[in-house]
């Protein structure tokens, strides 16, 4: 049975997604999506836990037809972390959906939607599992696919564009894959990632395959919202359902990092991403104008939904300024905040899912005096704030200070300073919002409002408690991070 | 010679630049997914060139003609995957347009660029 827990993992969500479609009833649909992506996250649990105690990864030959003849399954350390955290955030954000849902989604449309994000989840899963290329870029046109059907369900009409350019550009992120993927079966004749990476050493002399990763990298980039490519992101988080935006600002971007880093060090020889390829300071440079960037705009906006979006291009620079360190500790960085910002940002998100239930919007300059109305919501976002600022004890401080470590560690003094000075123009953003909740009068025709209903507070605080325990526990988010990416260094 | 017999990629590199021009370009929607079609397809070339050998045949095994030379056709049913998940993305492209239109009453982009500034 153990053996068979990697396939289920994809396997569960993706047969219970027509399901969805035949169910009529809206509770029982929710209840069906609940316990799938509840048992995805037992299965993820146990797979991270069977992965730490064995030496080697975990395989599944599909069909029992082996590799590489057959499609791989394949789950080392890194993987099994995302794979963790990409169902746990599937699962809490799926027990908020219930009641959030109903204000943005006509009734009938509720079980498509859950179609839809289940498909999402199968696609995300499948990418951390596969040992496959091709493989990955089917998953990840499902998820796209899924994501885009989820986005354009926005009850403000700019949903629907905003899915519509994210569908153009995530279309020429996947066909660039698509291409590099090409190239790399042309020289090599396989498509499974373990033999690619005994094959490729020997022929990275060739046009085609630096072509391959060139293709590769930018089809990726474009995928996780790099900066300059990143223009599809602010306007999709902004307009889609509160409970899309907070599950794919937590999982999807992130997932697409995870298939960058699992091209760059499982597939390709990371010695040639950095020496021949100048790949580093590449991602440094666009990196550190992410992180500037995004942290300004964000500082600009009134609609918070916004602030978050501009706010997730600046993390995505801290997780591709780890990457393009090329050093054991960078990319450790990376995974403890891929896996810390999943969290935080889906806290975040979760909380103005509370603010709109109950005012209808998340506008900053109505938000007056919001914290002694909704004690509860309010003091999750500063406990969330502060884990995004990274302040001792939370899960952000974890990440910021593996990254100040690691860009220590190589003296690039520059890079800790601008890690520093992006942390305080978080600590600006996030104190906007604290100042107007808390120490500004609030209007008199807002008085009525009160507290979100626990339905939407109880999976808000586990989040917010995750927070914490994983600042202070940091087995998975450090210790796991580490040995991940110890292992792809020397793989 | 050299350049002829690489025909096919020449028209793969073609296809590819015309269809993302389209896409960035044109400022109608439609149009705009008739050019990521364009450009996918090329795509669908390249692969099915790769697989491709002169003068091949299906790849069957036969048992009494064990020299037989076939095409590679692992490229082509990967593309069939591929021209799947195409299929896919195009449908909802143009789901969404009808959608856009309706909320909009145009498929313009310059045009609904306008309406949304508008409104802020």
């Amino acid at each position: 049975m153990q053996s068979h827990f990697l396939v289920l993992l994809v396997a569960i969500p993706l047969i219970a997604a027509p399901v969805c479609v035949l169910i009529k009833s809206r509770a029982l649909v929710w209840a069906l999506v609940s316990v799938v992506s509840g048992i995805c996250f037992l299965l993820s649990v146990k797979l991270l836990i069977l992965v730490s105690t064995s030496e080697t990864a975990l395989t599944y030959a599909i069909g029992f037809w082996d590799a590489p003849v057959g499609i791989q399954y394949r789950l080392d350390m890194v993987a099994a972390i995302v794979a963790f955290i990409v169902s746990l955030i599937a699962f809490i954000v799926a027990l908020y959906s219930r009641v959030s849902l109903k204000d943005e989604i006509k009734a009938e449309k509720i079980p498509l939607f859950y179609s839809a994000y289940l498909l999402c989840l199968t696609g995300l899963l499948g990418i951390t599992v596969t040992g496959d290329a091709f493989n990955l870029f089917v998953f990840m046109e499902i998820s796209s696919l899924a994501s885009y059907a989820l986005i354009s369900m926005g009850k403000n009409r700019a949903a629907l564009i905003s899915s519509f350019r994210y569908l153009i550009m995530g279309t020429i992120g996947a066909t660039f894959l698509l291409i590099g993927i090409g190239l790399m079966y042309a020289h090599t004749g396989t498509l499974n990632m373990t033999d690619l990476a005994q094959r490729l050493p020997a022929l990275l002399g060739k046009q085609s395959v630096q072509v391959s990763l060139a293709f590769i990298v930018i089809g990726l980039a474009i995928k996780s919202a790099l900066f300059p490519v990143h223009i599809w992101l602010p306007g999709a988080y902004t307009h889609a359902p509160i409970s899309v935006s907070a599950f794919l600002a937590g999982t999807a971007t992130k997932v697409s990092i995870y298939a960058l880093i699992r091209f760059l060090f499982t597939v390709f020889d990371q010695t040639y991403a950095v020496s021949k390829a100048h790949l580093g300071p590449a991602f440094i440079i666009l990196a550190v104008v992410a992180m500037l960037f995004g942290s300004i705009l964000a500082l600009k906006q009134d609609n918070l939904k916004r602030m978050l979006a501009y706010s997730s291009i600046a993390q995505i620079g801290y997780l591709f300024l780890g990457i393009g360190l090329f050093s054991v500790s960078g990319l450790s960085a990376t995974i403890t905040h891929i896996f810390n910002h999943a969290i935080i940002k889906t806290t975040l998100f979760l909380v103005l899912g509370c603010m709109i239930y109950k005012l209808g919007h998340a506008q900053l300059s109505q938000l007056n005096g919001i914290g002694k109305r909704m004690p509860w919501t309010t003091a999750a976002f500063v406990i969330a704030g502060l884990s995004l600022i990274g302040v001792p004890l939370t899960a952000g401080f974890t990440s910021k200070w593996a990254l100040v470590s690691a860009t220590l560690e190589q003296e690039y003094l520059i890079l800790t300073a601008l890690i520093m000075f992006t942390s305080l123009l978080a600590i600006v953003y996030i104190w906007r919002v604290v100042e107007a909740a808390y120490f500004k009068e609030h209007e008199t025709k807002t008085t009525t409002v009160k507290e979100a209903p626990l339905a939407l507070l109880i999976p808000l605080w586990m989040l917010v408690i995750l927070n914490i325990y994983f600042g202070i526990d940091t087995t998975i988010n450090i210790e796991f991070a580490r040995q991940a990416a110890d292992s792809l260094f020397g793989s | 010679m050299k350049i002829l017999g690489l025909f096919n990629y020449w028209m793969v590199i073609l296809l590819m630049l015309v269809g993302l021009y389209m896409v960035i370009a044109s400022s109608n929607l439609v149009k705009k997914i008739v050019g990521l079609n364009l450009f996918q397809a090329s795509v669908f070339i390249l692969y099915i060139s790769l697989g491709k050998i002169l003068g091949g045949t299906a790849p069957i095994f036969l048992k009494n003609a064990p020299d037989t030379v076939y095409s590679n056709p692992l490229p082509h049913v990967l593309i069939l995957t591929a021209i799947v998940v195409g299929v896919a993305m195009t449908s909802l492209g143009l789901a969404l347009i009808i959608r856009i239109r309706k909320a909009y009453g145009t498929i313009e982009e310059d045009e609904i660029l306008e309406i949304e500034n508008k409104q802020q």
